[in-house]
């Protein structure tokens, strides 16, 4: 009977740790609801900042974060996708492979403030331009491809071989194979690596302090070589310039709640492709 | 050349890295024949027939001596497309391995990926090789239902239509009745034996009964040698080898 006591007790201290963790986020869901909600109105969705950020709106934040997270999954899905289906069914196996894999894995963990300086000495200063979406899109891009190589590569290895083979076996060229026979079931675990890509590009700050983001401007981006107002660089804003840090800061809260809403909302439309394709792969 | 010779092997090796599978291999698959291969397990039976559509160049780090005709011509040869060679040569392999697709997609997949868009066709060929692989019956109202949600002997006879699908010459078939009961084994061999009408069909198989109900010609192998090779009644009667002999006889293996 000991032995089912100590087993008792052992769960009973996973379930401790599981409901710390269940609080802890509880708590920061409910801070923002509870801080942020009363901020949102229509006018806050729709409207520019007015008299000097203490009022008015931050509609060209949500769209230029918005901007900045189209731009650089764009950029950085496809290549990653890329990548990944190289080194998983092309490449030769061997130990300069391993290397590049292991590299991928090192450029993954590099702090988002030395993707923003590498960021702004490429794209705004070498290339040329300048403070922008476009830079901006492109540093995010590059901070997360690690993220979705990696992820993707998981995914295409967890692909059983027999089908690669079954698709060989009746006449298939190797990329054929691949678009066919390997990427559909692999679709969803590549998603999910796109999903978690999404919320880091919606959230970072580092990388488009120097690249991409503005404390003010005044309407909209009209071309990709501007630079645009951005949720967490308002946030960031808000909290620390101005002259008025307690109306700020009830506007920073909004910021805040329209950004995790923003970033769910997206994870769940992907949930949704997601489940989708599975549903089709059975 | 003789006529009634689909494939001929002549001297093949085979290694995995250092290891030799295959040691001087040469044999005549005949036109329309069911040919079996039997033998204790890794003796090099499945390894000879990935040979015959180049699978065995999947694997990492394997090489590959001697040569193998079909229909005359040297599939090893560097002027021969491996795709073409796949293409003439189906395959069902030992686990029934459907695509996660439809049952539809599944038969479809092999004209789609060489480049068949005729939808009508498709759909023609697809009953065609349903009907041919004995399947048809079962699936004909649930054609786009998951080809996952069948049962395993269902899946092995998907499996077969799409090989069909392709029209091949020869069907390579891995065991493929290892993981099937039965009564799914016993629908599997009456199609083998209406399928050699058409192709010619090499089978791997551990069950020697199996050989002996259906193959006209048996292969035994052990250890990579291929010891006899001849008609199937005189292998299971009267072989020539006292090994044979003891395998089929079942005191080893």
């Amino acid at each position: 009977m000991r032995k089912k006591i100590g087993q008792r007790i052992g769960f009973s201290f996973l379930f401790l740790f599981l409901l710390i963790t269940l609080l802890s986020l509880g708590t920061i869901i409910y801070f923002i609801v509870a801080k942020g909600a009363g901020a949102i109105s229509w006018q806050f969705l729709t409207q520019s900042p007015k008299d000097a950020m203490t009022s008015g709106g931050v509609a060209p934040a949500i769209i230029g974060t918005f901007y900045l997270i189209l731009g650089s999954i764009a950029f950085s899905f496809p290549l990653g996708l890329a990548c990944a289906i190289y080194l998983c069914e092309y490449s030769p196996k061997g130990y300069i492979i391993n290397i590049i894999r292991i590299s991928i894995n090192n450029l993954a963990g590099v702090p988002s403030v030395v993707f923003g300086l590498f960021g702004l000495a490429v794209f705004v200063k070498f290339f040329g331009f300048g403070v922008s979406i476009l830079s901006g899109a492109l540093t995010l891009g590059i901070m997360v491809l690690p993220q979705i190589i990696s992820a993707s590569q998981e995914a295409l290895l967890a692909v059983p071989q027999s089908y690669r083979e079954a698709s060989f076996a009746l006449g298939a060229t190797p990329w054929k194979t691949i678009k066919k026979a390997v990427i559909p079931p692999a679709l969803p675990g590549i998603l999910t690596g796109v999903i978690l890509s999404v919320g880091r590009v919606a959230g970072e700050t580092a990388p488009i302090i120097f690249t991409a983001a503005t404390l003010y401007k005044r309407g909209y981006p009209n071309s990709i070589f501007e630079e645009v107002m951005a949720l967490p660089y308002h946030i960031y804003g808000l909290m620390t310039e101005g002259t008025h840090p307690a109306q700020q800061k009830e506007i920073a809260y909004g910021c805040a709640f329209i950004l995790l809403v923003l970033v769910l909302s997206i994870s769940f439309l992907a949930i949704i492709i997601r489940q989708r394709q599975r549903r089709k792969n059975g | 050349m003789d006529n009634n010779i689909r494939i001929e092997v002549k001297d093949v090796n085979f290694y995995y890295g250092k290891k030799s599978a295959l040691q001087n291999v040469s044999m005549d698959i005949k036109k329309n024949k069911i040919t079996a291969i039997i033998g204790p397990s890794g003796c090099g039976k499945s390894t000879l027939i990935r040979l015959f559509n180049r699978m065995n160049e999947l694997i990492p780090n394997t090489k590959m001596e001697g040569t193998i005709n079909l229909d005359g011509e040297n599939i090893y040869s560097s002027k021969i497309d491996v795709v073409e060679v796949r293409r003439q040569i189906g395959m069902v392999f030992q686990k029934p391995n459907p695509f996660p697709k439809s049952i539809f997609e599944n038969v479809a997949y092999g004209l789609r990926v060489n480049g068949i868009k005729d939808k009508k066709y498709i759909r023609e060929k697809v009953e065609k090789s349903l009907k041919n692989a004995a399947i048809w019956e079962e699936v004909k109202n649930r054609l786009f239902d998951n080809a996952l949600g069948l049962s395993g002997g269902q899946q092995q006879r998907l499996c077969i239509a799409r090989a069909l699908a392709v029209e091949p010459e020869v069907l390579l078939m891995d065991e493929p009745c290892s993981a099937l009961d039965p009564t799914s084994t016993r629908k599997i061999e009456e199609l083998v034996l209406d399928l050699k009408k058409k192709y010619t069909i090499v089978i791997v198989t551990h069950n020697m009964q199996q050989a002996a109900r259906i193959a006209d010609y048996t292969a035994f192998f052990m250890m990579g040698d291929l010891i006899e090779y001849d008609i199937t009644d005189k292998i299971f009667t009267k072989p020539s080898k006292k090994v044979t002999e003891d395998y089929i006889t079942g005191r080893f293996g």
